[in-house]
């Protein structure tokens, strides 16, 4: 697994350069273009939360190779408050703030694997992989 | 000569000779960078920046006591501004930025080995004291810099959200407005606006928003599309989200998300052929 990129959330435009990496990240796994919007939308979401409710945070993405197929991976850290419910979370409609409710779930089904960890005081760390195709 | 104070006492003494050693050691080290600012101005920038040191080193702490954010340093960050403005417009480098400054250590270490040539634990406190002094002020400086370029991103930044996104009425009792980039809260609002004013204005029954130009559409954006909507409908008028591609639509569905009560086209020609038949438009080969 390498490095290609780390993005530091901090401001909404952090956001918009999060989705740009991401998306030069599927351009270099070959992936088609709906599992490249797929990821990009998914970053989009999990580095908003980040901002919005994890007080900011960094998120890294990675090449990964398994039995030569290349894959597309993004771990967004953030040292907020953390969640208390994480199943809570995940549920569609469930928002502490004013959002839909939908990104952390709906970011669950963008991507191949999708992985949450959060220690409510110390932070969340949300893992997205994905494929080419 | 005071302990406390020996780079001040050679400032006073010996300012001239300090300063000629600067700029040789800056032409010497190539960071004078002719190209970019004349012979003369860096001159005059060496002049002032050592000439504020040399009037804040006598009161100043310069030991392990040292704190350029000191009342006493105000001189030193306000010449500092000057230069780093001038210096980021010209393009100059960071590191030739840090090596301006660090420079000056050359002609003061010199003067400070032949006045303490016999006192070597002095000469090394001095030494100390100094590089600290310069280092700070040479951090400084590079921070500075750093900072006015993060400024002309930010703003070139809130530039490129402001590109205004203009409602045209493209029919009787029609208008519509492209979206391009990212739909982040501030432009979503302004868009919302422009097309609840337009709809007044024209008294249009459609409001086309084409989102070809939108390359994420996520449950922000979403979320600003359903608000956008219900608005337009309150207002009497309806509104038709077009420029849904394929990839937008599945990861919409995978998202979620659902847009009830909203028409949407897949390309703008849809959009106002749809819109036509709601106002009742036919149109014609001639």
């Amino acid at each position: 697994m390498t490095l290609r990129k780390s993005v530091t959330l901090k401001t909404h435009g952090d956001i918009a350069y999060a989705r740009q990496v991401a998306g030069e990240l599927m351009v270099e796994i070959e992936a088609s273009a709906i599992k490249r919007t797929k990821f990009v939308t998914a970053v989009s979401e999990i580095a908003r939360n980040a901002i919005n409710y994890g007080q900011g945070g960094v998120i890294t993405f990675h090449l990964a190779e398994a039995s030569g197929r290349k894959r597309a991976l993004a771990v967004c850290t953030d040292r907020g408050p953390g969640i208390e419910d994480v199943d809570a979370a995940l549920r569609d409609g469930f928002s502490t703030g004013k959002s839909l409710g939908l990104g952390l779930g709906g970011a669950k089904r963008l991507v191949d694997q999708f992985e949450i960890v959060s220690t409510p005081g110390s932070g969340t760390r949300v893992s997205l992989e994905c494929g080419p195709r | 000569m005071p302990n406390k104070n020996t780079m001040a006492a050679i400032l006073s003494t010996d300012f001239d000779r300090v300063l000629s050693g600067w700029l040789k050691a800056q032409t010497k080290e190539g960071v004078k960078r002719a190209d970019l600012v004349s012979a003369e101005e860096s001159k005059e920038q060496s002049r002032d920046l050592l000439s504020a040191i040399a009037d804040a080193l006598p009161d100043a702490a310069v030991d392990s006591e040292l704190d350029l954010t000191e009342t006493v340093w105000d001189p030193i960050r306000d010449v500092l501004e000057t230069i780093t403005e001038n210096r980021t417009q010209r393009g100059v480098s960071t590191t030739e930025m840090g090596w301006f400054i660090g420079s000056l250590k050359q002609p003061l270490f010199e003067i400070l080995h032949t006045e303490l040539a016999d006192k070597p634990t002095e000469f090394m406190r001095e030494m100390w004291n100094s590089t600290r002094l310069i280092d700070q002020i040479s951090l400084h400086a590079i921070e500075s810099l750093v900072e006015k370029r993060e400024a002309t991103i930010e703003r070139q930044r809130a530039e490129m959200t402001e590109v205004s996104a203009p409602v045209v009425k493209i029919w009787d009792r029609i208008v519509t407005v492209p979206l391009i980039g990212t739909l982040d809260s501030f432009r979503a609002q302004t868009v919302m606006e422009n097309i609840l004013d337009a709809i007044v204005q024209w008294e249009a029954e459609v409001a086309i928003i084409d989102i070809t130009g939108v390359s994420t559409v996520d449950t922000l954006v979403a979320q600003h599309l359903l608000k956008t909507a219900a608005a337009v409908r309150l207002m009497g008028a309806e509104c038709v989200i077009c420029g849904i591609s394929p990839k937008i639509a599945q990861t919409v569905v995978n998202l979620g998300v659902e847009l009830p009560n909203i028409t949407t086209r897949v390309d703008l020609e849809s959009g106002l052929a749809y819109a036509f038949d709601r106002v009742g438009v036919t149109v014609a080969r001639g």
